[in-house]
């Protein structure tokens, strides 16, 4: 028993460099992290730290233009409205496998959970950025609570469904780490962690439309719906199925050496499936959306400045995704349901900027002027991006999730 | 909805007793539904307080009255708020009357502050407007607060406590009236910034700043339902100059600053799109659906799984095979 713990120790450090530079010795890992594209994260990296370190030591002033009026800006619009829909690829791809029994998208599960992950992952270090006092961001959940808030539900929510989605994504990292019993206690979970997922996810999902519920004077009446959380929940289906689509377009064209046959081989089959859900969620939420129009009677609305707005989101932005969705379903042409993908993603990013910023305070004076960040905050925004994907990709390098691990099979099972 | 997913699962091993695999396959099956069931009532413990009442709000609270028509905007209320609550000295001086070229609001700097609107009526002589936290019945940002930040008080101002905050800024994201003001300059320290209502003052038995040092007494302090009644009366001794209305009565559940005045109040800048209701109001249908998704979600897709499982079984009668293969892949 002591001999073995000695060993261990030993080579624990060499392990460690393995697993870490991908089994490559360190000048050749150096050498391979040569690519235009590490290049310019370097850059982005070398101007945001510094940006970063200035918010945090000399307050948000300094490089946000929140004001008074304008309370939350382009770090929660893009970072925690758009980022939350787009990381419902977890409790999406696991429902369909676990609780539905849809097992041949199991190539596509660990990639959607990841995704979801890493997605709050990162509104989490959205959040802390905007947060005025962000050391206390516990306080929610064992200072003080404030059961009346709807943010108090966000808070508790996403807090329990990032561990939820840790753990559902754990199996793949002890496959990485070769810990053979735990791995097997995590598989134990995973319905019990698919369900609290979906149950979580459902309400935080609604819940973030139900923010802005507290707002009637504040949102323009056209997004000010009382179906408001029905919208977000139902765009969040789609959005996780656009966004499984979406990553897994990416993956295989750039980490393809990190993909298995099986991955790859099964993509567009899985892609056109994926897109036929997607065509269906996307066709519901557009018939929803004109329900609202018509449940509060704003059809006149539609003919004001701010009408023609909403109906470039719901018309271009809506309906032209779900119109390619069912062309490349029927055509059976994986390519254009990913362009489908990529286009209703971009729809799902214009609605959340449109309720969290672009139709709030819309009755203000130079409204509109006064949207636009300030250079600083957008890089701030870019430098996290940044560390996602670079983060995202350095678990896709080493972790099976494109590829399975032959010596554990089938993923989750 | 469970105890159907648990009858599915004794049924099942119940056919299958020959079946060794059979019987440990439900039977963990039928665990992990108890175990998801288990962290649903885990998860439903935060949410269970939202059950709210109809609340009529403490019977004696202050408010004060605003007569914008007998406002001169003098700012001499600044000057005193200012003085009372050791604010920074303003960028301008409170006799200038340069600071009515534009339209401001209230900043972590200056709790209240008074703005400059023509009259409709009567274009030589402009009307005056101060503004400041309106201390609602059922105040908004409290209402929003998750961290429990802001209470009202039974003297009927709406306090903020800063050691609670941790910055999220919802409460200025609920205010319909643009009240709270942030302190985004701090770093260590930020925190939101209101009127007060000169909470301190008033529980010694004092007046708040602003009214005692309004020239024109145009700022009234008293009891809520008290200064309801005087609106009516000033209302109804001049009709001529003054519109018969009174805002804050009922708006978002009524405010603690109520306002008189001789011009639509759309026209001086307050809203006119707030609901009577409370606004907390609003959400309160969302927060009642909570529970139902905490207790049912679980049972319906704990159903779904059972469902889809057993269409797995069945089709396992036909093709015994298929069965045993997925369960060794599975060891």
């Amino acid at each position: 028993m002591k001999e073995d713990s000695v060993v261990k120790t030993e080579t624990f450090p060499a392990r460690f460099m393995d697993k870490l530079f991908m089994g490559m010795p360190l000048t050749d890992y150096m050498r391979n992290l040569m690519t235009p594209f590490n290049a310019f994260a370097m850059f982005v990296l070398c101007v945001g730290v510094p940006l970063l370190v200035v918010r945090f030591t000399s307050g948000l002033a300094t490089v946000t233009h929140a004001s008074n009026e304008y309370p939350w800006g382009i770090l929660l619009g893009w970072g925690l409205f758009a980022g939350v829909p787009l990381s419902a690829t977890g409790y999406v791809m696991a429902t369909a496998v676990y609780v539905f029994g849809y097992t041949e998208y199991h190539p596509l599960v660990r990639l959607g959970v990841l995704t979801g992950f890493m997605g709050y992952l990162f509104a989490v270090i959205y959040l802390l950025t905007d947060l005025g006092r962000p050391w206390r961001i516990y306080y929610p959940m064992a200072v003080s609570y404030g059961p009346t808030s709807v943010l108090f539900l966000v808070a508790w929510h996403v807090a329990l469904y990032l561990t939820v989605q840790l753990l559902e994504f754990s199996p793949a990292i002890l496959e990485w780490l070769h810990s053979k019993r735990v791995r097997k206690w995590a598989i134990m979970i995973t319905l019990a962690m698919t369900i609290a997922g979906v149950m979580l996810s459902t309400l935080h999902q609604s819940a973030l439309g139900a923010l802005f519920l507290l707002a009637p004077g504040k949102l323009h009446p056209l997004w000010y719906s009382s179906f408001i959380p029905v919208f977000f929940f139902i765009s969040s289906i789609y959005a996780g199925c656009a966004m499984v689509i979406a990553v897994s377009t990416i993956g295989a064209r750039f980490l393809r050496e990190r993909a298995d046959e099986q991955f790859l081989g099964s993509l567009d089959r899985l892609t056109i499936g994926l897109g036929k859900c997607a065509c269906v969620v996307i066709f519901v939420y557009f018939t929803l959306k004109i329900i609202g129009v018509a449940h509060d009677n704003n059809w006149d609305l539609l003919g004001t400045p701010y009408g023609y707005w909403f109906l470039v989101e719901t018309c271009i932005f809506v309906l032209i995704p779900g119109i390619l969705y069912t062309m490349g379903v029927k055509k059976k042409s994986a390519a254009i349901v990913r362009f489908a993908s990529f286009f209703a993603i971009a729809g799902i990013v214009l609605n959340r900027l449109n309720v969290s910023m672009i139709a709030f305070n819309w009755n203000l004076p130079g409204h509109l002027h006064s949207l636009i960040p300030p250079w600083k905050e957008g890089f701030l925004v870019l430098t996290i991006i940044t560390f996602h994907i670079l983060l995202f990709r350095w678990i896709l390098n080493r972790m099976p999730v494109l590829r399975e691990d032959p010596r554990y099979g089938l993923h989750g099972e | 909805m469970g105890k159907e997913t648990k009858k599915a699962g004794v049924k099942t091993s119940r056919e299958k007793k020959g079946d060794g695999a059979g019987v440990k396959w439900s039977r963990r099956d039928f665990l992990k539904t108890v175990t998801a069931a288990g962290g649903s009532a885990l998860v439903a413990t935060p949410s269970k307080a939202i059950a709210y009442k109809k609340l009529e709000g403490w019977p004696n609270r202050l408010g004060m009255l605003t007569d914008l028509a007998q406002c001169v905007g003098c700012r001499s209320c600044e000057r005193a708020c200012n003085e009372a609550n050791s604010l920074p000295a303003p960028s301008v001086p409170f006799d200038a009357k340069s600071v009515f070229a534009e339209k401001r609001r209230p900043t972590a700097s200056a709790y209240t502050v008074v703005n400059r609107y023509e009259n409709p009526k009567d274009g030589g002589e402009p009307i005056y407007r101060k503004v400041q936290c309106n201390h609602c019945n059922e105040p908004a940002c409290a209402s929003a607060c998750p961290v429990r930040a802001y209470r009202k008080t039974p003297e009927g101002a709406v306090l903020y406590n800063a050691d609670l905050c941790f910055g999220c800024r919802y409460c200025m994201i609920a205010c319909p009236f643009y009240a709270p003001a942030y302190d985004y300059e701090s770093a260590f320290e930020p925190r939101v910034v209101k009127c007060t209502m000169c909470y301190e003052r008033v529980t010694k038995g004092g007046v708040p700043a602003c009214a005692k040092a309004c020239p024109m007494e145009a700022i009234t302090f008293g009891k809520r339902k008290d200064l309801v009644k005087l609106a009516r009366a000033k209302i109804a001794r001049d009709p001529d100059r003054y519109l018969d209305q009174i805002y804050g009565e009922h708006t978002a559940g009524g405010t603690g600053w109520l306002y008189i005045a001789g011009a639509p109040f759309g026209k001086l800048d307050f809203p006119t799109n707030l609901p009577d209701s409370p606004l907390v109001e609003q959400t309160k249908g969302f927060l009642s659906s909570v529970p139902l998704v905490l207790i049912l979600w679980p049972a319906v897709l704990g159903l779904c799984y059972s469902a889809m499982n057993r269409k797995g079984e069945m089709h396992a009668d036909d093709d015994g095979e298929t069965r045993t293969k997925g369960k060794e892949d599975e060891k």
